[in-house]
């Protein structure tokens, strides 16, 4: 198996990253938002997994596992956060949710 | 006695405080109990305190206590001292006696109102701040019951604050003997400047080493202080607030604005003669004020129609006559006029108010009439005040005092016949109004209905009044007539006695003068007023005497005159001035404020996509600054 350069790696993990930022910041649908904070966090994973090999230290994985159990745990919370909103709304669209704007 | 000296004045001031803190809670029994009751054992202990200066050690007695100090800086130590002597027993006595008799009268008078406590409140910190200015050792806690009782003056003028004629008559009042205590202030600076120290015997031990007779800064002291007691004692041209003072509570017309306050002047004057007598000029102004004064009042007296206006107008004049004393140098017979004229003019006062309650609050003296077979008890009592007011010879006391300021004008150092003169008219006008008022208010027909008579309790503190408006007198008789001088020996160890000029006619050629225009003055009123009042209605039906009167019943038109020459320019300032810097400094607050709250309130606009880019700024915000950085 060829060994991949670290950089090459970095750069993926970078374009995850800005592909995540953008779906959060374009798409209207909040499950989508959640899916785009997920990419972004997988990207930040990444990045950590390459930093360790490159290094050859444990850490970055050790982070990676950290990062999991995170996104675990906040999928778990957004999930029923999301579950209420529909509920009350009966919609997902972040547009239409301003209640707490300043008028 | 001396340990006990803190008591007078410690008496009416916990009166205030218990009444001022728990005076909502009290029954009215106990508020009179406690508003009295406190005021009558200062006036015991001051009893007392003068039995034991006359019996004791009756050379240059004078009891001090200090309590402790006040303040102290590098130069100026200030401590709560107090001091007294001969001239301050006078006043003392007056205070707490006078204020006493007064208390229990109000403690009648007053039971309907609502606001029982708060009077009385205010009356124990009145009297409690007039015993602190005629107590004091040093010209800073002077200052203190000065200010004190000029405060109590306006909350008891305004004590009926729902109309607003009070209120406007209380703010006249503060804000016209301000103009006097600011003058006043400045002299007592002006003084610790020259003499480095504000202890009065200080002051007065060295103010003739330091300062020579009649130069320009010792002039300048004495008419400073002449100023605030001016203003104190309204005396032209400061006299305009105390007629309009009349809107207070009647006992607070006889305590404050007749018998005490209003002579603090008086007290302030013989307190510091040493200054005044250094400086002739001021002397000579004083009594020319006092002169203008009581020419000036006593005519509005004549005209009023008001019975307390009356009254008013006829305390500036004989206050007018104590400065004139002052002036030519008669101290004793200053001193001795504020003896009685406190008793006399309490007592009208209180009568007055008896009147006044009787008839169902009416103070027009032309609407009242035959009061003399409803309340002859009152018509008597008052018939004493009037006639000592009008100084009928011998047997009233304002004879004693008024015929020793007579011959004081005319033959003292510093008197002449201009000021003898002014004095006569004075006198004949003082008769004539007094004469005026008995036979207007209590002789003729009845013409306006009546209520119930005035308890004991009202008609006691009249009696007492009454005897002393006739017997006060006794204890100093004219030179000419009896060797009794108790009242200006008692004096003699604080106040210099008057030297006589040369060349003055005999004592008694003067007294026949003075006798016979006061008689004269009686009668023309008697005369005017209840033989033949057709003349009064053919004068008031012509054109110049009606001027004149109109003229007179305005006060001189002083008021129209101040309200013209300051009320109105300061009022048009204020106006155009009305938007200044510091309201646009403000105002300025309060438009950044308001800008800077609608630009945050824009960026809060509730759309989550728009705080994950406010996000995402800040995070590349601080990573390109660490990267600069």
């Amino acid at each position: 198996m060829m060994p991949v350069h670290a950089n090459t790696v970095l750069i993926v993990a970078a374009v995850l990253f800005l592909l995540g930022l953008v779906g959060v910041l374009t798409r209207k649908n909040i499950l989508f938002m959640l899916l785009s904070i997920e990419i972004m966090l997988n990207a930040a994973g990444l990045a950590f997994v390459a930093a360790g090999s490159k290094w050859q230290q444990p850490d970055g994985q050790v982070m990676f596992l950290f990062i999991l159990a995170m996104a675990a745990a906040e999928v778990s919370v957004a999930l029923a956060l999301v579950l209420q909103i529909y509920h009350q709304y009966k919609t997902l669209d972040v547009d239409a949710l301003k209640e707490l704007r300043d008028k | 006695m001396q340990q006990y000296l803190f008591l007078i004045p410690v008496l009416p001031l916990a009166g205030f405080l218990l009444l001022a803190l728990a005076g909502k809670t009290m029954s009215k029994r106990a508020i009179a109990f406690t508003g009295t009751g406190s005021v009558c054992v200062a006036a015991l202990i001051a009893i007392l305190l003068c039995t034991d200066y006359l019996s004791g050690n009756s050379g240059n007695a004078v009891y001090i206590q200090s309590l402790w100090q006040w303040f102290q800086t590098a130069e100026l130590a200030v401590g709560l001292t107090l001091r007294v002597d001969a001239l301050s027993l006078v006043f003392i006595f007056i205070i707490t006696f006078v204020g006493a008799l007064i208390h229990v009268f109000a403690s009648a008078y007053m039971r309907a109102d609502r606001d029982y406590a708060r009077f009385f409140a205010c009356m124990n910190l009145f009297v409690a701040s007039m015993l602190v200015l005629v107590m004091a050792d040093n010209l800073v806690l002077l200052y203190l019951g000065w200010e004190g009782v000029g405060m109590c003056s306006y909350l008891l003028i305004g004590f009926w604050y729902e109309t607003a004629a009070n209120c406007r008559a209380a703010n006249k009042a503060f804000i016209i003997t301000r103009i006097g205590d600011t003058a006043l202030i400045i002299g007592i600076f002006l003084l610790f400047r020259e003499l480095g120290s504000l202890q009065i015997p200080a002051i007065l031990d060295q103010a003739p080493q330091r300062f020579s007779s009649g130069s320009g800064a010792i002039t300048t002291i004495a008419l400073l202080l002449l100023a605030g007691g001016m203003g104190k004692s309204a005396q032209v041209p400061l006299q305009t607030w105390l007629p309009d003072a009349m809107a207070g509570p009647t006992p607070v017309s006889a305590l404050i604005h007749a018998a005490t306050m209003v002579t603090a002047g008086v007290y302030l004057i013989a307190r510091m003669h040493t200054i005044f007598l250094l400086s002739p000029l001021a002397m000579t102004v004083t009594a020319a004020i006092g002169s203008i004064t009581l020419i000036v009042a006593g005519c509005s007296a004549m005209v009023q129609t008001d019975i307390k206006r009356i009254l008013a107008y006829s305390t500036i004049s004989q206050i007018g006559y104590m400065f004139l004393a002052l002036g030519v140098g008669a101290w004793s017979a200053a001193i001795f006029h504020f003896f009685t004229h406190a008793f006399f003019k309490a007592l009208l006062f209180l009568a007055a108010g008896v009147v006044i309650e009787y008839l169902h609050h009416e103070q027009d003296i032309f609407r009242m009439g035959g009061l003399k077979k409803q309340l002859p008890l009152v018509y008597y009592c008052f018939l004493a005040g009037a006639g000592s007011l009008a100084a009928v010879p011998l047997i009233s006391a304002g004879f004693y005092s008024k015929d020793a300021i007579l011959w004081y004008a005319y033959s003292a150092a510093g008197g002449n016949a201009i000021f003898w003169i002014a004095g006569l008219v004075g006198a004949f006008i003082t008769a004539f109004y007094s004469a005026r008022l008995v036979v207007v208010v209590f002789w003729g027909d009845r013409k306006t209905p009546v209520g119930s008579p005035p308890g004991r309790t009202m008609t006691i503190p009249l009696v007492i009044l009454a005897f002393l408006s006739i017997t006060a007198g006794f204890i100093e008789w004219p030179h000419n007539l009896l060797n009794v001088h108790l009242f200006s020996e008692w004096l003699g160890t604080v106040l210099p006695a008057t030297s006589l000029r040369g060349g003055h006619p005999p004592e008694f050629i003067l007294q026949i003068v003075a006798v016979v225009i006061t008689l004269s003055g009686i009668c023309t009123g008697y005369y005017l007023y209840f033989r033949n009042t057709a003349v009064l209605a053919q004068w008031k039906s012509s054109r110049f005497p009606a001027a004149a009167r109109e003229f007179f019943f305005s006060g001189w038109k002083f008021d129209a005159l101040y309200n013209h020459l300051v009320v109105r320019p300061f009022l048009f300032l204020t106006g155009i001035n009305k938007r200044d810097v510091f309201d646009r400094l403000s105002d300025g607050i309060v438009t950044f404020s308001k800008q800077f709250n609608r630009s945050l309130s824009f960026s809060q606009n509730g759309s989550l996509r728009w705080y994950v880019a406010g996000v995402l700024i800040g995070i590349l915000f601080i990573i390109t600054i660490q990267l600069i950085l």
